[in-house]
């Protein structure tokens, strides 16, 4: 422990090189050959297999690892591919131990399903590399489709449109493509900048133009898309963040989670950016643990995620707070924050512990903190969008919305996860029924 | 511990253990390993005439087909008999037997089909004090295109003819090592004790050819870019040689012809296996040339400990212990009736069962909305396929159904007396006899 380590507030540089590079690197190394082999015949070939349905994009997967176990993990990847665009990405961030490798009877059988993320990114990764696009447009249609958000949702969509033959332009407010997976998601999962190569390998299919910096309601409204194109999907996500109502939560030091995790995505250099020395991660979701894992990984000395409600409750899976344990990350559960201490910048947070009905205990605790990071989720910004089911946007059947039209789908719409593998699950779907709706079908 | 002290055709070894003649056996610094190591008994690997060896090819002589993880599951090879000056081989056998007089030391013998060639090597042979001697008419590659191995091995005429040669010119033990590459194990091992051999051994290597290379269009193992057949061993060839071994066992005339069990045996257990079905010792090479010569100690203490479980005082008491129990498929009981059974703790709900009936099947397996897999009585035929294909042991077992309880496929009752096809009505020869 050196003075780096101890140095109180944010600061940037406290690990070396080395120890930042090792920290940051892929969390799951990439199966060789004779692993993905062993994997893959693992695999029972289950009749209906229970993976499929637990598989939010419904990937053929015993089809896909017969074909990496008989040597042709090219085919392997088309079969993915074929279902889930983004399968590379989604090898690498879903959950899948509370998806398809939960539902794996091996699972069932002896607590160790199949490694099927790994060998789906085994197969997808392959492919990849030799800059294979294995599929080709259709004639063109002349139709011309708008898409709100170039992230997992709206490239879904805009890839499956592309390939029927039509036109489609994708508005994204940020500079790059690639929404949450490329800023958002931990570094560890999506390391050599994957997000990038995989949007520009999806955009092989042609047809599809990018207009980075244009945001709806800001540079484009859906009044002028809804004009002047023949559909609109909306896929943008959701830009707002809630906002802390403890006392202080204004102070300097208290950030949103999402902007941190961003900031150090689109970093250079890792050692430039400061991290405090006592860091507190509010929140129960990926986010929180992505935050919170990154932050001690930049060196930070305490970090503690503080969530209102029990474990069980908490959206990060079992396997993600193992992972926090692991890199040292305290989770104290069951207590909210009621204040937040310090002379303009902020010195400690004080929470309340909670019964389970988030009813106040009286019992109270303060931790030291020179950064506080709210991951206490993210909400729909926008006006004049479509009619809302709550919070999101109201959508029936394959992502209709209130306007004629109009379609959305991913974190934006409401029903289902908020995960990449939803959101491209549903991106896809949209497009396969405007471009029913458009061909007359 | 049970004694596994062993005799076979009145050569003792201390364990039924053999090596076979193969590579394993070709010098005396490999046996020296093997009698370390604790193998009971040795096949010299094949000696030929005196005069220049053979040659072997220079490019690889083995091919293989694996599982998943490289575990080895058939190896098959283009390796002549010894390619080493005969008397340089003599000399050695002739150390190593000195010094290990109470493993047992046979010595492979494939010469011209000539009576003279026979007479001239014999001698030569029990002057290095070998127990006995193995005929190789099973070696079906290479050797077989001069006349000799398989090519002797796959007339019967021959087979006695030799036989009959070696057992006039010798006082050793003769076994006849049998080629499986023919239609009837039984005529062969029959020329074989009619020749006057006093055991056969089998199987021999199995002609094959263990993979193509899809780019270069040549059989595996290539060399320069051809390929020839070669003989096929390992664990995959053990039930061909379990059922020609079961072949002669149960022949009557053959009845007591010693039988030394070659083909795959890999553990204690094959080699039980091939003992109770009749053969007096086994053969390893494949498992040791995977595994080198250690595996033995596992044989050995795996067979003590199950021949204590069961009683056994000798290895005697386990060899053709199954023999009385191989029987014809006409005398098979029609009237023993067994449905497959799923344990629903045990069951993980893979659905296999359910693919492999509903497909290929009976439709004896009906699955719920939850997937829930259970066997439909009226349907199931007692194929045994859910059991064979069910990825968790026990979890799919047949369960014979009490004499007098319906067969609901059927709409019998389960008749508690044997009956068989030969007294089947549905039998022509039955119907004729009646008429």
């Amino acid at each position: 422990m050196d003075a780096r380590t101890l140095k109180e507030g944010v600061v940037a540089g406290r690990l070396d090189s080395d120890a930042l590079a090792s920290g940051f690197a892929d969390l799951h190394k990439p199966l060789s050959d004779h692993e993905a082999l062993v994997a893959a015949d693992r695999c029972y070939f289950c009749h209906d297999a229970p993976c499929i349905t637990a598989c939010p994009t419904d990937i053929d997967i015993p089809l896909f690892i017969r074909q990496i176990a008989t040597g042709t993990p090219d085919a392997a990847a088309k079969t993915i591919l074929t279902q889930n665009i983004m399968g590379g990405m989604c090898a690498r961030v879903c959950p899948t131990e509370t998806l398809c490798e939960e539902a794996c009877v091996r699972q069932a059988a002896e607590g160790e399903p199949v490694q099927i993320g790994r060998l789906q990114r085994y197969a997808t990764d392959g492919l990849m590399k030799k800059g294979i696009h294995p599929f080709s447009r259709a004639a063109s249609t002349g139709r011309r489709i708008a898409v709100v958000g170039a992230g997992p949702a709206g490239l879904s969509c805009a890839h499956r449109l592309a390939m029927y033959g039509h036109d489609v332009v994708v508005f994204d407010a940020r500079p790059k493509a690639g929404g949450l997976n490329e800023y958002g998601i931990a570094a560890y999962k999506t390391t050599d900048d994957f997000a990038a190569r995989e949007v520009d390998w999806l955009l092989k299919i042609g047809g599809i133009e990018i207009r980075n910096n244009t945001a709806l309601g800001r540079d484009v409204s859906l009044d002028d898309l809804t004009t002047e194109y023949d559909a609109v999907f909306l896929g943008m996500g959701l830009g707002g963040v809630n906002a802390l109502t403890a006392p202080g939560s204004d102070k300097d030091g208290v950030l949103d989670a999402v902007q941190f995790i961003a900031d150090l995505r689109q970093v250079e250099d890792l050692s430039t950016l400061p991290v405090g020395r006592d860091v507190v991660v509010i929140g129960g979701g990926m986010t929180a643990v992505d935050a919170a894992v990154q932050s001690k990984l930049l060196g930070a000395l305490n970090v503690t995620i503080v969530y209102r409600r029990g474990r069980d409750r908490m959206n990060a899976s079992v396997w993600e707070q193992d992972l926090a344990s692991a890199k040292g990350v305290r989770i104290i559960t069951n207590a909210s924050p009621v204040a937040v201490h310090g002379n303009g910048t902020v010195r400690e947070i004080e929470f309340e512990f909670t019964d389970d009905d988030l009813d106040p205990t009286g019992e109270t605790f303060r931790l030291a903190a020179d950064q506080v990071f709210k991951a206490i989720g993210q909400k729909l910004d926008g006006d004049n969008l479509p009619d809302l089911d709550g919070r999101k946007i109201a959508v029936t059947g394959a992502g209709r919305t209130s306007v004629k039209g109009v379609w959305a789908g991913g974190d934006c719409a409401a029903g289902g996860d908020d995960l990449t593998v939803t959101a491209v699950a549903e991106g896809r779907d949209a497009a396969e029924d405007i471009h029913a709706q458009l061909m007359g079908r | 511990m049970a004694d596994l002290m062993t005799d076979f055709v009145g050569i003792k070894s201390p364990n039924p253990f053999w090596l076979a003649s193969a590579p394993p056996t070709d010098k005396e610094y490999n046996v020296r390993r093997a009698f370390e190591a604790g193998w009971g008994g040795v096949v010299w690997k094949t000696l030929g005439e005196a005069g220049p060896p053979v040659v072997n090819v220079n490019g690889p002589r083995y091919g293989a087909i694996w599982g998943a993880d490289r575990r080895l599951l058939g190896l098959n090879n283009i390796e002549l008999i010894t390619d080493r000056p005969l008397e340089v081989n003599l000399q050695e056998i002739k150390a190593v037997k000195r010094d290990y007089p109470d493993r047992a030391m046979i010595v492979s013998l494939m010469v011209p089909c000539e009576e003279e060639a026979w007479k001239a090597i014999l001698p030569l042979v029990e002057e290095t004090g070998a127990d006995g001697v193995e005929l190789n008419f099973g070696c079906p590659h290479g050797m077989s295109e001069r006349g000799m191995g398989s090519a002797v091995g796959q007339v019967p005429d021959y087979i006695t003819m030799v036989t009959r040669w070696v057992k006039q010119n010798t006082r050793m033990p003769c076994i006849v090592k049998l080629t499986p590459n023919i239609t009837d194990i039984r005529k062969p091992a029959m020329a074989a004790l009619e020749g006057g051999a006093d055991a056969v051994s089998l199987i021999n290597t199995i002609n094959s050819i263990t993979s193509v290379d899809l780019d270069l269009f040549a059989p595996e193992p290539t060399i320069d870019g051809k390929g020839a057949h070669g003989g096929y061993c390992g664990p995959a060839v053990k039930p061909i040689a379990l059922n020609m071994v079961a072949e002669i066992a149960r022949s009557p005339e053959m009845a007591h012809l010693p039988i030394s069990g070659i083909g795959g045996v890999t553990t204690w257990k094959d080699a039980a296996e091939f003992m109770a079905l009749g053969a007096g010792n086994v053969q390893v090479c494949t498992a040791a040339m995977t595994y080198g010569f250690k595996i033995v100690q596992e044989m050995i203490s795996g067979l003590s400990e199950y021949m204590d479980e069961k009683g056994f005082a000798s290895t005697a008491e386990l060899v053709g212990r199954a023999v009385p129990n191989i029987s014809d498929w006409q005398h098979l009981n029609l009237n023993y009736v067994t449905k497959a059974r799923i344990d629903q703790d045990l069951c993980i709900s893979c659905g296999r069962c359910y693919a492999a009936c509903e497909d290929t099947s009976h439709q004896a397996i009906a699955m719920s909305e939850d997937r829930v897999f259970t066997v439909k009585d009226d349907e199931c035929v007692a194929c045994n396929l859910c059991v064979n294909v069910c990825p968790v042991e026990d979890c799919i077992t047949m369960v014979a159904l009490d004499a007098g309880a319906l067969d609901e496929r059927t709409g019998q009752k389960v008749a508690a007396e044997h009956g068989d096809w030969t007294t089947h009505p549905n039998n022509p020869a039955v119907r004729t006899a009646a008429e």
